[in-house]
């Protein structure tokens, strides 16, 4: 299913690469079949363990249409206070329209003042990125937000 | 509220707003007359004028405003996206007058016939002229972007003749879009000569995510202090080549306009306007989740709405497109806020209209090297060629037939842009009209095959642009029009399941996705995309035909919305 859906990809990036696809651009948005979201879970799984996560204290700034799908940019962060007895212990970004749903996990400790960072991440279709938060307490948080990968075009 | 009032009083007199006209065509109830569309009562010391998409038509053209204009999920059903009989009833527009020509497609061929051209730059002097005379030291001018695509002249002078209008006008401060297609150099030179500031707020750099372009300026009007922040096409990197523009990043930046108004509102701003090319729905998004902004003035979709809507404590304004319309609001601000106003959208009716004289000479000028080839005439339309609306208009439908036979194809794609004028039946037509539909840096004319299931995943991916339930989430222009191929589409579906029945139509079999088509098409937002412009491939194919009689589109069936 995967690996079908990858070479259906392939065909038609090859035939963009020849400079000529109606609209033109990069990735395809048209196959939304969030394959990988089962990956998505069981990676979250081994994270967290059997913690419910929780709506809220985390931020994930994403554009809603991303302008290359190869260099997508990301901001994470969590309200924390940052002290000793209560602080963000670790941001993990997952992909759940990815081949594979791990991004990146940046850990934190008191010393680090805010629980913040921005990156860049590639996209392989239209998908939800999710920021997943594990605080100094034990506590999960966690946000999604949906980011689309176009072929763009038909400029207005 | 004297707003209201002002608009009844308005349609009301619909015929009277129709005064005398200049070529004794207009029947006696219904003459325009410039006073009459100059007409009203002032409120306040501040007057805001707006125009916004003129998309480089400096003389006057027809404009036929969209049949479709589909809203979807939240707005469904709501301004804009209104037209024709319901646009008419929800603004209590008389039909057969003046306004209902303006802002709707009803009975348009006859109306055109009777009111005549509309817009022209020196007709739009004449008008600013005269409400700066009457409201000396209150007004402000703004331009909404794309003022610098969609003409030929502007094509070659790479927008430099537009340069020169918009300071003869005397334009204040501009955002953009379309400009942004002349690459990264040739914007930076454009800022410069323009001599007012270029906002875009929401344009960072790539490498460092620095702002590329001032964000907000501030003016002094009827001793307010006004802050304008400009919000340029927030897709611009994805509905055109990126690659013209590869150190610059767009996007919508909510967080970003929060922190232009709070910034704005810290230096002392008593008003507050965004001069956005975010598009109608998009900014109505925004301003019920950003706090403080005053006015925004929408652009993008050229939508044209006759009255100023209030969203929560924000006058969102729609001023069409193609120099139309011009958007005149009064504001009352005291204390920090606005507490009244009246607002009119100036229907630029060009027979009614003196051209200012200074104005006219420079547009003479700008065109004079060119003229011989505008004027070319090609052939002659029986039918009537406009391209506005969500779906396939005609002229979309000639220039997909000129694809089709010109570059031997049996599938042909054209993009759904929302620019480019109309053509009367029974016109020549000129190569100039040719170039209002085409004329832009990218119109490469590809030839290469492309199978069913390919097809479908590009008429996806453009409808989830237009009819995607959340405004954050569109970008670009109108559905892509298609020649040889018929489909049938529900924009209520989500993506990947609102296409369906495609026919391929040179057999009337369903389109085979395995199969493979030669598919031409223009306007790629792909590097290095080599083939002829279009404009030789469609001037070709009238000059062929030299009459030109589109039988009715139909290929296109549309539920839902």
């Amino acid at each position: 299913m995967i690996r079908s859906s990858a070479a259906s990809r392939r065909t038609v990036i090859k035939a963009m690469g020849a400079g000529a696809l109606a609209m033109g651009g990069v990735g395809l948005a048209a196959a939304p079949a969030r394959a990988d979201l089962a990956k998505a879970q069981k990676l979250l799984k081994e994270l967290i363990g059997d913690k419910a996560p929780q709506e809220g204290k985390v931020r994930l700034e994403m554009p809603q249409i991303a302008e290359n799908g190869q260099t997508v940019p990301l901001t994470a962060a969590v309200d924390s206070p940052m002290t000793a007895d209560n602080y963000c212990k670790v941001i993990h970004i997952l992909a759940d329209g990815n081949p594979e749903a791990g991004v990146c996990s940046f850990k934190f400790t008191p010393s680090s003042g805010r629980a913040e960072f921005s990156t860049r991440m590639r996209l392989a279709q239209t998908q939800n990125v999710w920021a997943v938060a594990e605080m100094s307490d034990g506590s999960v948080w966690m946000t999604k937000t949906e980011v689309k990968v176009t072929i763009g075009g038909c400029g207005g | 509220m004297v707003s209201r009032r002002d608009f009844l009083t308005l349609t009301a007199a619909a015929a009277a707003i129709l005064g005398p006209g200049r070529a004794g065509r207009l029947a006696a109830q219904d003459r325009l007359t410039e006073t009459e569309l100059l007409a009203f009562k002032p409120v306040g010391n501040v007057t805001i004028l707006h125009l916004t998409d003129l998309h480089a038509q400096l003389v006057p053209i027809w404009f036929r405003e969209p049949s479709t204009n589909i809203g979807v999920g939240e707005v469904r059903g709501l301004p804009p996206h209104l037209t024709g009989k319901d646009f008419l009833a929800h603004f209590g527009i008389a039909p057969g007058t003046a306004q209902a020509h303006a802002f709707t497609d009803q009975d348009f061929v006859e109306l055109a016939r009777r009111y005549g051209k509309v817009g022209g730059i020196d007709r739009i002097a004449t008008l600013v002229k005269a409400i700066r005379a009457e409201r000396d030291g209150r007004t402000l001018l703004l331009d909404g972007g794309d003022a610098m695509q969609g003409s030929w002249v502007t094509l070659q002078r790479k927008g430099a003749d537009m340069v020169a209008v918009l300071r003869a006008l005397g334009v204040e401060a501009m955002t953009a879009h379309w400009e942004f297609t002349y690459g990264a150099e040739r914007v930076k030179e454009i800022v410069e000569e323009l001599g007012f500031p270029f906002l875009g707020g929401n344009v960072l750099d790539t490498e460092w995510e620095e702002p590329v372009f001032e964000s907000t300026a501030f003016f002094e009007r009827g001793g307010v202090k006004i802050a304008v922040i400009g919000q340029a096409f927030p897709y611009t990197p994805v509905s055109n080549p990126r690659w013209m523009i590869p150190q610059w990043s767009f996007g919508i930046r909510e967080e970003r306009v929060a922190q232009h108004v709070e910034n704005a509102r810290a230096e002392g701003a008593e008003l507050v306007v965004l001069l956005s090319h975010n598009g109608f729905d998009v900014d109505r998004k925004l301003v019920s989740r950003v706090p403080g902004i005053d006015v925004v003035l929408t652009g993008h979709t050229h939508d044209a709405l006759p009255q100023a809507l209030l969203v929560g404590k924000t006058l969102v304004v729609g001023s069409g497109s193609n120099g139309k319309f011009l958007a005149r609001l009064d504001l009352d601000v005291r204390d920090g806020e606005v507490k009244d106003y009246a607002f009119k959208l100036i229907p630029v009716f060009a027979d009614a209209i003196r051209p200012d004289r200074e104005t006219a000479k420079l547009i003479d000028e700008l065109r004079a090297p060119f003229r011989a080839e505008l004027d070319r005439v090609l052939g002659h339309t029986n039918s009537l060629l406009y391209r506005r609306g969500n779906f396939q208009g005609s002229w979309d439908d000639l220039i997909c037939e000129a694809l089709l036979e010109q570059r031997d194809a049996e599938i042909a794609l054209s993009p759904g842009f929302r620019w480019g004028p109309t053509l009367l039946p029974d016109q020549p037509i000129r190569m100039e009209d040719v170039w209002a539909q085409t004329a832009m840096t990218y119109p490469q004319v590809y030839r290469i095959e492309m199978t069913g299931a390919q097809l479908k995943e590009v008429l996806e991916d453009v409808a989830d642009n237009i009819f995607n339930t959340d405004p954050y989430y569109q970008g670009g222009g109108d559905m892509v029009r298609v020649g040889g191929m018929g489909f049938t589409i529900d924009v209520d579906q989500p993506i990947g399941r609102r296409i369906s029945e495609m026919t391929f139509l040179k057999t009337g079999q369903p389109i085979d996705p395995a199969r493979r088509y030669v598919v031409a098409g223009w306007a790629s937002v792909n590097e290095g995309v080599e083939g002829p412009p279009v404009w030789e491939l469609v001037a070709r194919h009238i000059e062929a035909r030299k009459v030109i009689d589109l039988p009715k589109a139909g290929r296109v069936v549309v539920k839902g919305g």
